[in-house]
């Protein structure tokens, strides 16, 4: 198949179409107007809606009702708009309406910078609405990974009713990288038969709601929802091992840091180290159990996370899932500085020595 | 065979569009690449760069420390990068707007007059093509062909009389390191 040079930004909104995404509601903000500038090319000449509304929270609501409609719609912001769009997101979750949301991530708290960050592993995996919600996040770290998760988050959504973010940073969303536009695995999906798509003969009205009046019907909706991110879990949950067999350090990173690991890993692989790379690519669920399994084994002598942010937000879901099995180091830095290989060397051979 | 190649200048020199071009030939010649473009408010009248990789290999890091080649289109980039550049790289300097000389000894440097020529090619856009032609002349790890022919895909319709004035600007690049 031909390789095509693609810009992250552009080749998500391209995945998008190809995916059958019927709606796009956005807003622009750097790092990722190029989704929306795109969308606004192409996604109307593919006979879908586009709308650049007026605000983020214009923007995910637009999404809950065209997606409450049966229609696939997503949006796509960075940081600061995603913050922006916490309440829409509880309320897909809520009401159980699938959509795809796009976070190209960039350095925060508040306003931030505009450079890549990772600053938002905890408001995408822990729920920055209210309420217990999960969203299933994907992580991809280049730009292929990027267009054939975009292409499969619409089907996860419409299997599990669920909103599905891929998360990815202003690096991946800047830069440009060969693809193939080859076909992503389509899933068997059920019927929307809970749209509010017209009645059309049907002997009752469906009803889209997040709201609960009485408390043991809510408690009994958060069990059903509890239930079905168990099933999530038990499917989806990804991750890539790269040289862990027999590595005595092994680096934990995700998207843009696990993509900069590889290059380190060449350099500490030729200094005589024995590193590996573990990669969650779904950053909830968390592959906690292969992680866990992982740090078991008596070759394993230590962790490293490295993540941009600035004291690590994934290194918690790393030291619960390593259960004190084994020291775990940390490498970050925040507000738009990305960790060099350089110091991805120094600080594993660190990490190795003082467990040595 | 992995280049690491920062190409830097003012917005407008074609900095980046030099970045594009290597990355599309690396493709076409099979190579793996990454273009990673440097983003934010020093691009509005300031320094703008980017980042390629050129790699017989999966492309891990797509940014780095240390290129191995540098193309300094303004002054402010070869301050900003030359001590950075891997010793015994290249440095490629557009001498018609840089005065300084790089100064590490363990670094080849080309001086090339990119806006001097492109003048006499007849249009002063295609400097960039120029110190493209340096570098493909001075590396030798892209054949001349392919560019060639990617300027000829780059420009049609009405542009395809751009093409022998782009190909001329690359030719004269080339001739300035043979």
């Amino acid at each position: 198949m031909e390789k095509e040079l693609w810009k992250g930004n552009e080749a998500i909104a391209e995945a998008a179409i190809r995916a059958g995404c019927d709606c796009f509601f956005g807003y622009p903000i750097t790092p990722q107007s190029e989704v929306p500038e795109y969308m606004s090319a192409h996604l109307p000449k593919a006979g879908g809606v586009f709308v650049q509304s007026e605000s983020e929270v214009a923007a995910i609501n637009m999404v809950y009702g065209a997606a409450g409609s049966g229609k696939r719609a997503m949006t796509s912001s960075s940081s600061p708009g995603v913050s922006l769009k916490q309440e829409g997101i509880t309320y897909l979750a809520g009401a159980e309406v699938p959509a795809v949301i796009i976070n190209c991530m960039r350095g925060g708290p508040g306003l931030g910078t505009i450079q890549p960050s990772q600053g938002d592993y905890f408001q995408a995996t822990r729920g920055g609405g209210n309420g217990d919600y999960r969203t299933l996040v994907l992580a991809p770290s280049n730009v292929q990974e990027t267009v054939d998760f975009v292409q499969e988050a619409f089907d996860i959504a419409d299997q599990y009713r669920n909103p599905v973010m891929v998360v990815c940073d202003g690096l991946i969303g800047q830069m440009m990288e060969p693809i193939e536009w080859h076909p992503v695995p389509k899933r068997k999906l059920p019927p929307k038969d809970w749209a509010t798509s017209g009645k059309y003969g049907r002997d009752h009205t469906n009803v889209i709601n997040s709201l609960y009046m009485a408390p043991e019907d809510c408690d009994q909706h958060n069990v059903h929802l509890d239930e079905k991110y168990a099933e999530i879990a038990k499917n989806e949950t990804r991750w890539e091992e790269v040289d862990c067999d027999g590595a005595e350090i092994i680096i934990t990173a995700y998207g843009t840091p696990a993509r900069i690991a590889l290059t380190a890993l060449e350099t500490l692989r030729s200094a005589g180290l024995k590193v590996g790379l573990f990669r969650p690519i779904t950053l909830w669920p968390f592959p906690e159990k292969a992680l866990h399994d992982l740090a078991g084994n008596p070759h394993v002598k230590a962790f490293l996370d490295v993540e941009m942010s600035s004291s690590g937000q994934m290194l918690d879901d790393v030291r619960l899932s390593v259960e004190g099995q084994k020291p775990i180091s940390y490498l970050g830095h925040a507000g738009g500085v990305m960790p060099t290989v350089e110091e991805m060397v120094q600080s594993a051979k660190k990490a190795l020595k003082e467990v040595k | 065979m992995k280049k690491e190649i920062i190409i830097s200048g003012f917005g407008g020199q074609g900095g980046l569009a030099i970045g594009k071009n290597l990355a599309e030939a690396g493709m076409a010649e099979g190579l793996n690449v990454t273009w990673a473009p440097s983003y934010g408010p020093e691009m509005r009248g300031g320094t703008a760069n980017c980042s390629v990789v050129l790699s017989d290999k999966p492309v891990g890091s797509p940014v780095f420390a240390h290129p191995t080649e540098l193309i300094a289109m303004n002054a402010p980039s070869l301050e900003k990068f030359e001590a950075g550049v891997q010793s015994g790289g290249i440095v490629f300097v557009n001498s018609d707007v840089v005065t300084d000389r790089v100064s590490r000894p363990d670094l080849t440097a080309y001086y090339i007059p990119c806006s001097k020529i492109a003048e006499e090619v007849g249009n002063p856009k295609v400097g960039n093509m120029v110190m493209l032609g340096a570098y493909v002349a001075a590396t030798e790890i892209l054949k001349p062909e392919t560019i060639e022919v990617m300027i000829r895909e780059m420009f049609t319709g009405a542009k395809a009389k751009l093409v022998p004035l782009n190909i001329e600007a690359f030719r004269r690049g080339m001739a300035c390191v043979e």
